[in-house]
């Protein structure tokens, strides 16, 4: 497996990761601190689309929606729960049905790529629509009133399982965050590594080959676009962990667009570039965002049709593909002197 | 009895804007296979130039009729060559570009008129059933949408352009082998399905409220509609429109409006799982 070598390269970048994060409050302070715990949230869910459309060849347009209801679940659970543990657990469980309704529907209808993005974008601005339309007292689950376009203000954020009066501080909250993103890497590199894993990319290469040789297509697809709803709704969770807020613009075509443009600028068909594409563009937003001659949909747009046209492999495997090439001519030209004399 | 008229008149202007606001993705999807995800943003280029034709002074049936089509075509046209073209063959790329173009047209509006709310009075008066009052906009809209049916029908079946963008959508290779250039073809299907857009728009702009991200509140429905309709440009609209127009009006008066949304989008799912090519891909296959 030429894999080995990479796994090795992930796991002791990983543990170097790990260490920054645990360290990073020692030398950032605060607010740089919760711009990064958005980062890393968000970083989730750039993973989860990468995995999905990456690996498993499905062209999801609407990962909002998994986003969307993990962070809705969450904030509703942890209401009326007044603790975080099983709040989490839910935040997972209620995108994963979600998202296996919703794509036996599409997957077992066999429809083609176009239409499933067509149809998972649909699902989000429904939802927006939906949310939006929950103002008043008759919408309420429990304690937790929707609120419409208000979103649900004052969310319990994270405390430690089994103490629900011990609450995260902004700091523990960064580092659960951080180590979170590496532990959905490692874990969704494990899977890819695994016998799962090379059956869905024998799937996204060739789906009949792959029906030919026994792996019913259908079944793999609807679990890895569970995962992929599983680890959107964790990402959901920890964003409104963040902001101690929820939204319906969360469902908004605004963020579907960014998710998939943190895909394409890091790159498809790896797991390291929807991390780096998130953390580009986030910083990038929050750069214009600071400035009021040029409006963010337009930097974001533009730079969305240019990764299209000139770099439609995205950052990360145009990169590979450079440091591959410059290998092999090094060791081509080192064969050619040793033939000389 | 009143009752009953006013929810058929909603249920007619329902299936009329599901029409014009489909028209454009519709005609582009059947012929290139390509959803346009900047379609809601050029239905929005088409209110925007009624809006401010109206306010230069032009007559408001000659800036809905006459400018915005116009208009939104010759931007579809510049759109096709600067950036769809080096796109043919790659269809998910191709739908990618167009969001990114989404993106680019609200943004650059935004910059240009601000994020406020615009609009238009509208040019007809209303009228009675019994106890309630109903605007002349409404079958004004229907009629509109009829007219531009039989248009596409007439152009694609007794006109030279409609057989050779016939020949092309059944099969591009062979009319290619026959003398077409299927890339002009693209580009003017392109620069169509644009003016489609921007009539529809110029005609939603006295209905809607008018802001650079209003294309949002349409491309659910137009998407949907499309994709439940399938290929074939014509019939696969009516149906898809008729079957989504009559669910979504129905479910709306007996709910809400949101949750006839809600409940169109469930019948649409259920729909494309029993017939995943569409309802023309199954009833209407290789007709118009």
């Amino acid at each position: 497996m030429p894999n080995m070598n990479g796994m090795k390269i992930a796991l002791i970048g990983s543990a170097i990761a790990a260490l920054g994060v645990i360290t990073a409050p020692l030398y950032v302070d605060l607010f740089q601190l919760m711009q990064l715990t958005v980062f890393a949230a968000m970083a989730i869910l750039a993973l989860s689309l990468g995995f999905i459309w990456g690996y498993g060849g499905i062209l999801c347009f609407g990962q909002t929606s998994f986003f969307g209801l993990g962070a809705y679940a969450y904030a509703i659970a942890a209401i009326n729960y007044g603790d975080s543990t099983p709040a989490l657990v839910i935040a997972i469980i209620v995108p994963v049905i979600f998202a296996a309704l919703l794509g036996y529907f599409m997957i077992y209808g066999g429809i083609s790529d176009v239409y499933l993005g067509v149809i998972t974008l649909t699902v989000s601005l429904i939802l927006l629509n939906l949310v939006n339309s929950t103002a008043g007292d008759f919408y309420k689950i429990g304690n937790a009133r929707l609120g419409g376009f208000n979103g649900i203000p004052g969310v319990p954020t994270i405390n430690m399982p089994g103490d629900s009066s011990y609450i995260l501080s902004p700091e523990q909250a960064w580092v659960l965050t951080g180590l979170a993103l590496i532990a959905v890497y490692l874990g969704l590199r494990a899977l890819i590594a695994s016998t799962f894993g090379r059956i869905i990319i024998a799937i996204r290469e060739n789906e009949t080959r792959a029906a030919l040789l026994g792996y019913d297509p259908r079944v793999y697809k609807l679990l890895t676009f569970m995962i992929g709803g599983a680890v959107a709704g964790f990402a959901g969770a920890l964003y409104v962990n963040w902001g101690a807020f929820v939204s319906p613009t969360i469902f908004a075509l605004g963020l579907s667009a960014q998710i998939i443009i943190w895909v394409i600028i890091g790159g498809r068909g790896t797991l390291i570039g929807p991390i780096i594409g998130c953390l580009l563009v986030q910083w990038m937003v929050t750069e214009i965002g600071a400035q009021q001659t040029l409006d963010a949909n337009f930097i974001l747009g533009a730079v969305l049709i240019g990764f299209v046209l000139l770099v439609p492999k995205g950052i990360a495997p145009t990169i590979r593909d450079l440091v591959a090439s410059r290998l092999q001519r090094n060791k081509s030209a080192t064969a050619i002197e040793d033939v000389k004399p | 009895m009143d009752i009953a008229i006013i929810v058929g008149l909603d249920i007619i202007s329902g299936i009329a804007s599901l029409l014009l606001i489909s028209a454009g993705l519709a005609v582009i999807f059947g012929m290139m296979k390509i959803i346009n995800l900047a379609h809601g943003e050029f239905l929005m280029l088409g209110a925007y130039t009624t809006v401010l034709s109206v306010s230069a002074g032009i007559n408001i049936w000659i800036a809905m009729l006459v400018i915005s089509p116009i208009v939104v075509g010759l931007i579809g046209v510049i759109v096709e060559r600067c950036l769809i073209q080096f796109l043919y063959g790659r269809l998910v790329d191709t739908m990618l570009a167009t969001w990114g173009l989404s993106l680019v047209i609200v943004g650059t509006t935004t910059m240009i008129f601000g994020n406020t709310i615009v609009g238009v009075a509208s040019p007809l008066g209303g009228f009675k059933v019994g106890q309630y009052q109903s605007s002349l906009y409404t079958p004004f809209l229907a009629v509109m949408a009829v007219l531009l049916m039989v248009l596409i029908w007439v152009v694609m079946r007794f006109t030279r352009a409609g057989l050779i963008a016939r020949a092309v959508m059944q099969n591009p290779d062979m009319a290619a082998t026959l003398g077409v250039n299927p890339a002009k073809v693209y580009m003017a299907t392109f620069g169509a399905g644009a003016a489609i857009s921007g009539l529809a728009g110029g005609l939603l702009a006295p209905v809607a409220g008018i802001v650079p991200t209003m294309g949002a509140a349409y491309i659910a429905k137009a998407f949907i509609t499309v994709v439940g309709g399938g290929t074939s440009i014509l019939w696969g609209l009516i149906t898809a429109s008729g079957l989504f127009g009559f669910i979504n009006q129905i479910a709306a008066f007996l709910t809400t409006p949101v949750y006839g949304e809600v409940i169109l989008f469930i019948a649409a799912v259920v729909l494309i799982r029993l017939l995943p090519m569409g309802i023309s891909g199954k009833f209407f296959k290789g007709r118009l």
